[in-house]
């Protein structure tokens, strides 16, 4: 049997505002074995980055509550203080890829030094080896080793986030959170970098956390699937049954909402608009849109546990 | 079925670049060599990847930009070199409604502000004529009750309410032609669907012709009746919406189609055949056929050095291809 790479319970982080505590991430729970891909899709507000930023570690300096377990390979990283986090978990375990990262190189800086920073830097390693792992991850992403010396601004937005991904590969880390990684690029452009996820994921065993708002493309990668709406995760499922069969009456609806190109189906959309995540009602924070919505609505449902680690945050699926 | 509403022939569409070295003028051509037609009361689609033209095609139909060479035919009306005064007719026969609602839509101005505008603009002097303009409108897109709605600025609506005030303000004056420029790509799934039924609502029960601009071709069945194909500042295919769906004949049609997912847990073990490389430089495209660096079916000797022309291949399916002829 697989091992349990990652486990999120009960992840809390508010962020405190003028105008009161914004509750990103309240009481999430999920989980991944060493291999696997968890997509997270939900819609723009929903929560999804700072759910990344939570488990990296890389927080706005307006976070208010930080709690939960986030367990690696066993460990709570929750226990370790910033100092140990930094050194044995960010970059040599777990790498982030920022939403929008791509516009983050700096234009007139060779490709190569960008690249190897993590590798100085952290690891203090000499610069011609840093170049040269450089070389070999940027092989791993279908480019040539010469562009090392090329310049962002000579490169087109595919090449760039190709880059970015060899880079947060550089330190042969364990897991790797990807945000949004091809959402401002073009169609073929965004599938050859699905092939090439696809790929590193094959051959490496890389654990993945895929964010992402395009339904259609989660299922390029995802071997599980996290459903977020308005700070909370509302169904956690296997791809093989999500993508069938999705039991939250909002993973429902998203899913009719998804336009297809080789079937017949309705479109169908979510009248209104999530809640504010700054006094999220009470109960269920769908309810005011459901269509199923009944008594126990008013309450917070539960996360019901289906199978294993799969659960739906629904009223709907409460045994009698 | 009459005259088209619309017919665009052989439209180009150059912007001059000016080189700091030498002084010598290159052009840009962003639109080279469209035709098209849009019959009244229906919908066509112009998909392809960002920088292919689309928006310069869709803004010099509308004679915001000045046509390099060709013919815009609107309504009987030749209106490629229209001069200033006219062009104010034209302006209230069309609309256009932008990708990005909320930079459409200026922060300061509420939505009643911002519909009457356009009505100011265009001589409807009368108060009351231009309010009931102005409930029309928002009924039209439903902004319902218009009362909760009227009075707000755009920073209190959702993604979506934005989108249909701008879609309001292109349709106020009632034209017979919009052009729909990625109206949903800045916009999220769910309300994404929400503003393609709007836009198919406004064409079946207002007859509004549109012309939709989008790089996603998984929307265009849903709406259109007819689809073209644009790249690199060319059409290189056009067909009804199905025939382009089901029997798509252009390699470089054949590659969106393959790439695009629809939801299945599947597609995770398949790797995708995707062209290699990227869209020409439209300051120096390749020769002969535009997709031949890219293109997996490539004839050497042929494809490299003489462009192709536009082939009925089937009836009312067109392809710009070697391989058809
Ligand atoms: N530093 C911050 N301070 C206050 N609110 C924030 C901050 N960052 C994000 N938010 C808010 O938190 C919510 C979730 O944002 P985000 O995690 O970016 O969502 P997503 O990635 O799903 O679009 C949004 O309402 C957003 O406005
Ligand atoms: N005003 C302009 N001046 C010079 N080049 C332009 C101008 N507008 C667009 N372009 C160029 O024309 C090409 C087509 O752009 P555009 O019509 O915006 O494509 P699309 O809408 O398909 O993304 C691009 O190479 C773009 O950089
Ligand atoms: S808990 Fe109730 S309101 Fe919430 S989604 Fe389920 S049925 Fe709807
Ligand atoms: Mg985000
Ligand atoms: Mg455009």
């Amino acid at each position: 049997m697989r091992k349990e790479h990652l486990s999120v319970k009960h992840l809390i982080m508010y962020y405190r505002t003028m105008r009161g505590e914004v509750r990103a991430v309240d009481d999430v729970s999920f989980s991944l074995l060493k291999g696997e891909t968890v997509a997270l899709i939900g819609e723009s507000g929903c929560g999804k980055s700072s759910l990344a930023k939570a488990i990296i570690r890389l927080m706005p300096r307006n976070v208010s509550i930080y709690k939960g377990i986030i367990l690696f390979n066993g460990i709570n990283l929750m226990d370790l203080d910033e100092e140990e986090f930094r050194r044995k978990i960010r970059w040599s375990k777990i790498t982030y890829v920022p939403q929008a990262a791509l516009n983050s190189l700096n234009p007139v800086i060779k490709v190569g030094e960008q690249m190897i920073e993590p590798l100085t830097i952290i690891y203090k390693m000499g610069k011609r080896e840093a170049l040269e792992k450089a070389a070999e991850a940027l092989r791993r992403v279908g480019i040539d080793e010469s562009f090392i010396d090329r310049y962002p601004f000579e490169l087109s937005g595919g090449m760039k986030q190709r880059i970015i991904i060899a880079t947060a590969l550089l330190t042969n880390p364990e897991l790797i959170i990807l945000d949004e990684p091809t959402s401002s690029l073009d169609t073929l452009t965004q599938a050859n970098i699905m092939n090439i996820l696809k790929s590193i994921k094959r051959e490496t065993g890389l654990s993945m956390i895929f964010i992402t708002h395009d339904i259609s493309l989660s299922s390029e990668l995802a071997d599980k699937v996290a459903v977020m709406y308005a700070g909370q995760i509302v169904e956690f499922d296997t791809a093989e049954r999500f993508y069938s069969n999705p039991k939250h009456p909002y993973s429902q609806k998203l899913m009719d909402s998804v336009p297809t190109l080789r079937t017949n189906k309705k479109l169908d959309f979510i009248p209104g608009s999530p809640p504010s995540l700054l006094n999220p009602p009470k109960g269920c924070r769908f309810a005011e849109r459901c269509q199923f919505a009944f008594n126990n609505c008013a309450e917070d449902p539960p996360a019901i546990y289906l199978d294993g680690d799969f659960y739906v945050k629904c009223w709907l699926y409460m045994r009698k | 079925m009459g005259a088209p509403l619309l017919l665009v022939e052989n439209l180009r569409k150059y912007f001059e670049i000016k080189r700091v070295f030498l002084g010598k003028k290159t052009y840009l051509r962003a639109v080279d060599g469209v035709s098209l037609s849009l019959v009244r009361g229906e919908a066509i689609s112009i998909v392809g990847e960002s920088g292919c033209g689309k928006t310069t095609l869709g803004k010099t139909i509308l004679r915001l930009y000045k046509p390099t060479d060709g013919r815009i035919i609107f309504d009987g009306r030749d209106i490629t070199h229209l001069g200033w005064k006219d062009l104010k007719w034209y302006r209230r026969e069309t609309g256009l409604v932008q990708q990005d609602p909320f930079g459409a839509l200026p922060p300061f101005m509420t939505v009643k502000r911002i519909l009457e505008e356009p009505l100011v603009i265009n001589g409807v002097k009368n108060r009351r004529e231009r309010e009931e303009k102005i409930y029309k409108a928002l009924e039209r897109v439903k902004l319902t009750p218009v009362e909760d709605f009227i009075n707000k600025y755009p920073h209190m609506l959702s993604g979506g309410q934005q989108q249909r005030v701008v879609i309001a303000r292109a349709t106020i004056l009632e034209p017979k032609m919009i052009v729909a420029d990625e109206p949903i790509s800045m916009l999220d799934a769910s309300v994404r669907i929400e503003i393609l039924k709007l836009l198919q609502e406004l064409q079946q029960k207002y007859n509004q012709s549109i012309i939709y601009i989008t790089h996603d071709l998984s929307t265009t069945k849903y709406f259109s009746e007819r689809i073209y194909i644009m790249y690199a500042a060319q059409i290189v295919e056009s067909a009804s919406t199905s025939d382009l769906l089901q029997n798509p004949m252009h390699p470089y049609t054949r590659a969106l189609l393959n790439v695009i997912p629809d939801p299945d847990p599947g597609n995770r073990f398949i790797i995708r055949n995707v062209p290699a490389g990227e869209p020409p430089n439209l300051m120096n495209p390749p020769p002969g056929c535009r997709f031949h660096p890219r293109c997996p079916n490539f004839i050497k000797g042929v494809c490299d050095t003489r462009e192709p022309s536009i082939i009925e291949v089937a009836k009312g399916h067109y392809v710009k291809c070697w391989l058809y002829g």
